[in-house]
């Protein structure tokens, strides 16, 4: 279980010559279960994922792990506690191949077969990848699957995912909700997804509405999906499953 | 022929050449000033010089998939030498050399060990130079190599020149030459970790005086501590050829690293290309290493262990 209790982060503001709150005043309790977080682009969800997994500390506030007070725990202690975190943007390193780093992220030594199996769940054919540096030479779409892979393998308490859809064409974009509706149902713990899109939100437990620094909603999908999608109706011809929460839209909303 | 190996004598040739006995194949082990073992093989002669310390090692043209390993060991603090080794390669070899050499230096006066190695690589023959260098020995006395090749490829010839430093050599200054002939081609690798104060120079050369020849110089490379690096590169086309020279590396501490790539075309169709970077090691690898359970430290560890691979 995770808790934030009026947790804020300031940063400043070099041209302005002024602190700016980029998180005013959280308070929010996550149990297990899968957990969506949405809102407009800038809103203070990437910052409040970094919040948790230790990357950045908060100016203000407590934030608690399973009952521990990890606001000043490193992200190595954080990690090691079990809060996994998969960036929006993965990182690429000269020399380091996929498997290394599912190595790594499993904390053991694995055979071939187990992070074979890692990748496969992402929809990457193992042998392709699994000896590849993880440099230039692979797309962003292929290493945004090798960060979900990597949390897969760690399978903590608590997985963070920093907008994986972002970066991921619209037919691999079908395997990515089966990738995640698979997480929900085998793993335990809890699962929070960063996302602005309606499928991903639409298996969550409970979805989170950030905006402006602030949480605007916070309750089951079932109450707050409908509520975000008023106003959202897609254009005739569109495709609604891939409508995008954009910011216009839940401006509008949150108003 | 070979006498026994010490502990130490083991240890070296282990980091130098993955060598755990003496090897099989064609040899000559060096230690100490003299001559610790030689093997020669129907193929490979392996002879003395006269003239000066050092061998020639005389490859049959023809010669496939064998290998040559001549690892030099310095056990013998304040020991200083100068060696020149000489390789005749045939025609349409398929050939692997090893060199290399440790030092272990338990005393308080510096040891060195400089090889001057020239290459002649026959027609259409494939060469694969493996050099490591590793230097240990709990002693004050400065442990010093400065190596020295000069290769000369014949035409449709391929060699390939991996060079590792990974630990232990206070000083070192490299000096490479190559002259590359018609359809011949190079490949030379450098990997080289310094630290502490110690001091690498790396000089590389190459000629493409022939049509279609190539040159394909990558040094990779991790400064730590007080440690400074210098790399050199310098490809020269002659002709209708293809240079790439490429220095990445990991600077750390208050390590210097310089970095001169050089290219001179003379030929309208040289295509010679360079690229050096120059930096640390980005935050967000170590961030992301340390979210997955690594301390800062492991993380740099893996972040270098792999830049080096």
């Amino acid at each position: 279980m995770l808790e934030l209790r009026n947790v804020s982060y300031q940063v400043s503001d070099d041209d302005a010559g002024e602190q700016k709150e980029i998180i005013k005043n959280i308070s929010l309790t996550i149990e297990d279960g899968f957990v969506a977080i949405t809102g407009p682009n800038g809103g203070g969800k990437s910052t409040l994922a970094k919040l948790i997994a230790g990357i950045y500390t908060p100016t203000e506030g407590q934030i608690l792990f399973n009952g521990d007070d990890i606001t000043n725990m490193s992200i190595t202690e954080r990690s090691k506690k079990g809060i996994t975190f998969a960036f929006q943007q993965p990182v690429r390193f000269k020399g380091l191949t996929v498997k290394d780093l599912i190595k790594i992220a499993a904390g053991k030594n694995i055979n071939i077969n187990e992070a074979c199996g890692y990748l496969s769940e992402v929809g990457l054919c193992a042998k392709e990848y699994i000896d590849r540096e993880v440099n230039a030479s692979l797309s962003g779409g292929e290493l945004k699957r090798i960060e979900i892979a990597m949390a897969i393998a760690r399978k903590t308490p608590l997985t963070l995912f920093d907008e994986p859809e972002a970066g991921i064409d619209l037919w691999s974009f079908q395997n990515l909700i089966h990738v995640f509706e698979n997480i929900h149902e085998h793993a335990g713990g809890s699962i929070i997804i960063i996302s602005h899109q309606e499928r991903i939100l639409n298996i969550a437990d409970k979805i989170v509405v950030i905006a402006g620094g602030e949480i605007k909603h916070y309750g089951p999908k079932d109450e707050v999906l409908p509520e975000l999608l008023k106003g959202a109706v897609p254009a005739p011809g569109a495709v609604s499953d891939d409508t995008t929460l954009g910011c216009p839209t839940l401006l509008d909303k949150l108003k | 022929m070979a006498a026994e190996l010490t502990a130490i004598q083991k240890t070296l040739l282990e980091n130098i050449a993955d060598l755990h006995e003496i090897p099989s194949g064609a040899y000559n082990i060096r230690s100490d000033g003299g001559m610790l073992g030689r093997n020669t093989t129907a193929n490979i002669d392996i002879v003395t010089k006269t003239d000066k310390p050092g061998i020639d090692i005389i490859i049959k043209p023809g010669t496939k998939n064998q290998s040559v390993h001549i690892p030099v060991l310095i056990t013998q603090t304040g020991l200083k030498e100068m060696v020149y080794n000489e390789f005749f390669i045939g025609e349409d070899c398929d050939v692997v050399i090893v060199a290399g050499c440790g030092i272990h230096n338990a005393g308080d006066e510096g040891s060195e060990h400089s090889g001057i190695h020239t290459f002649h690589v026959g027609k259409n023959s494939k060469v694969k130079y493996v050099e490591k260098h590793y230097g240990t020995g709990e002693g004050t006395g400065e442990r010093v190599m400065n190596p020295s090749t000069e290769i000369y490829m014949e035409e449709g010839s391929h060699l390939e020149m991996e060079t590792i430093q990974i630990e232990g050599i206070n000083s070192t200054d490299r000096r490479t030459y190559a002259k590359v002939e018609e359809n011949a081609s190079i490949v030379i690798k450098e990997k080289i970790m310094t630290h502490d104060n110690q001091v690498a120079v790396t000089d590389f050369k190459a000629e493409l005086v022939g049509e279609n020849s190539s040159a394909d110089i990558v040094s990779r490379s991790v400064a730590k501590n007080h440690s400074k690096q210098t790399f050199k590169s310098n490809i020269i086309g002659t002709s209708a050829c293809k240079g790439h020279s490429e220095c990445d590396a990991i600077i750390m501490d208050q390590a210097i690293v310089e970095a001169i790539p050089e290219l001179t075309a003379a030929n309208i169709d040289a295509s010679l290309i360079h690229e050096a970077a120059i930096g640390k090691i980005a935050g967000e690898q170590l961030i992301k290493l340390m979210t997955l359970g690594l301390t800062e430290e492991e993380a740099e560890e893996q972040i270098i262990n792999g830049f080096l691979k």
